[in-house]
């Protein structure tokens, strides 16, 4: 792999000056310290892509007596696991990112959601809190983060319904707006980031923005990291520069019989083969090809998988992980999962794929949140681009 | 049952009585008692002066919070894309025949239950799997047969 893709080591490098970092920025007024961050064109790396120093502007614009800082460490997308790895290789990143949040926006309460699934992490997570918490002491920074478990539910990585699930609720998304810049956790303007976004914030805060902006490619700046798995012989984590051809990535992680990239896990994109060389991994943006933004889930399968199973795989899912509150959403889901099965067994003809196409776009303009829009995604790629297997 | 409504309080002083500790009570009962039963639930409404109603809606919603009784050890498979691509069906199969029980249930006494869940996170170790909240990793049918043996072990020398 001698001309393959670019490895970065920017997010995992081993690094531990918090203290001088924290101190460096605090000297410096928020102005500056959002400036630094919107000139590095950082945006979010959950998947929706806002950029983070805006978020973090309009949070501090915002009138509201309780602020707060939120880490979304609620992992659920299928095929993504690089902020588990971020939180127990470099926790300490994240929280130096929390904390300078906090000063800028005015808040003192910060909190990681973390999914009930990684559980595990807790007894060193909190250690590493606690030594935190004495640094943050020692500079005088007031501020505090707490651990909140979330208890196996997809949904509550959508912001809002994460929000619900800390208030005692259901996980059940709001109306937007407001957003949660301007009313979040109990109704505080809160910044709520994901755990890979905080985390790059440590290394703009140390090196500036400019090292940032120098990676990835216009729109899409900085690197990114990738959960790479499903038929490759290099499974893993990968830190990887934004603005690569599809191409590009399966010769260097595909098993040499890629047929298919899922970009961005089930509520991504599916990606055939043809498509390829004219696919860019970045956020939206006037780049050649088109260009699919992702929260770095990247699954490959190669041409002895099913693309009815995979779909299937993903409908049964959503329908499971569907909240339940907006009739689109979930009805949808059951009634695509239905129409492929008929279509499959015989007892719709395959005129009936249209109309289930029709279905998913419906979905994709009157679900109330991100779940039930993004079902469209994959369901429309899957099925127009493999329609043979979604028949016989 | 006074032991419960002493139990809840306790809880309750612990965690707090705001609906912010809904869910850290709930998960703590479950910790607890392996089941999340309506009694504790009516007894939760009182104490955080909010309806039954409400905490069993919060309650049914999250899967990780189980309202039937489920063994001292839950196993929960990984279902998901990769997970399946990588074999879990068979890692299934293999816990299904070393249990005697089908996906879903106890064992009767009481040590395990089976089920299966969405995405664990580990998709570049498939198939993985959860026992309570420790993950395991790149399964096969003989690692899953050692694990569940290393469980029947533990909770033999703790029963003695």
């Amino acid at each position: 792999m001698k001309e393959g893709l670019k490895r970065l080591d920017l997010i995992f490098k081993n690094e531990h000056d918090c203290e001088v970092i924290l101190e460096k920025s605090l000297e410096r007024s928020n102005d500056e310290l959002i400036e630094d961050l919107i000139s590095s064109g950082l945006k979010g790396r959950g998947g929706a892509g806002f950029p983070t120093g805006l978020k973090w502007k309009l949070s501090a614009e915002a009138e509201g007596k309780e602020k707060y800082v939120i880490c979304n460490a609620d992992e659920g997308e299928p095929g993504t696991f690089k902020d588990r790895e971020i939180l127990s290789s470099v926790p300490h990143k994240v929280l130096t990112g929390m904390a300078i949040c906090g000063r800028i926006i005015g808040s003192q309460k910060g909190f990681i959601y973390l999914r009930g699934e990684y559980k595990f992490l807790i007894p060193e997570l909190q250690k590493v809190i606690d030594g935190f918490h004495e640094l943050l002491d020692k500079l005088d920074l007031n501020f505090r983060v707490e651990i909140f478990v979330g208890a196996g539910a997809y949904i509550c990585g959508e912001e809002t319904a994460l929000f619900e699930s800390m208030e005692g609720h259901r996980g059940e998304p709001r109306n937007k707006p407001p957003f949660p810049t301007d009313a979040g956790y109990r109704n505080g303007p809160t910044v709520i980031n994901n755990v890979e976004t905080l985390a790059h914030t440590y290394s703009i805060l140390k090196y500036g923005p400019e090292k940032f902006k120098d990676l990835g490619v216009k729109d899409s700046r900085g690197s990114k990291v990738f959960s790479v798995s499903g038929d490759t012989p290099i499974p893993g984590i990968y830190e990887l520069e934004f603005g690569m051809t599809l191409q590009k990535f399966v010769d260097d992680f595909g098993d040499g019989d890629a047929k298919a990239v899922q970009v961005g896990g089930a509520a991504g994109f599916c990606v055939p083969r043809k498509k390829f060389d004219k696919t860019v991994i970045g956020y939206k943006g006037k780049l050649t090809g088109t260009s699919l933004p992702t929260g770095g889930s990247m699954m490959i399968f190669n041409s002895s998988r099913s693309m009815y199973n995979v779909l299937h795989n993903y409908l049964d899912f959503f329908v499971e992980e569907s909240c339940g509150q907006c009739t689109p959403c979930r009805v949808g889901t059951q009634q695509l999962l239905l129409g492929i099965e008929a279509v499959k067994r015989g007892d719709k003809s395959s005129q009936y794929l249209e109309e289930l196409l029709e279905l998913a776009e419906t979905m994709r303009v009157t679900a109330k949140c991100g779940l039930g829009q993004s079902v469209a995604n994959s369901f429309s790629s899957i099925v127009e681009n493999f329609r043979e297997e979604m028949i016989y | 049952m006074p032991h419960s409504v002493d139990y809840i309080k306790r809880l309750a002083d612990k965690h707090g009585r705001g609906l912010e500790s809904l869910l850290p009570i709930l998960e703590n009962v479950y910790l607890d008692r392996h089941i999340i039963s309506e009694d504790a639930m009516v007894e939760i409404a009182r104490e955080l002066d909010v309806s039954a109603a409400k905490v069993f809606g919060t309650a049914t919603f999250y899967s990780f919070l189980e309202t039937e009784k489920c063994g001292k050890y839950v196993i929960r498979v990984c279902k998901t894309i990769t997970c399946m691509m990588h074999g879990k069906n068979q890692i299934i199969k293999e816990i299904e025949e070393l249990l005697k029980i089908k996906l879903g249930e106890t064992t009767p006494d009481g040590l395990f239950t089976l089920k299966e869940t969405n995405c664990l996170g580990h998709c570049h170790k498939g198939p993985a799997m959860l026992i309570n909240d420790t993950p395991y990793t790149e399964l096969t049918p003989e690692k899953v047969r050692e694990i569940i043996n290393q469980y029947r072990v533990t909770a033999q020398k703790s029963a003695s």
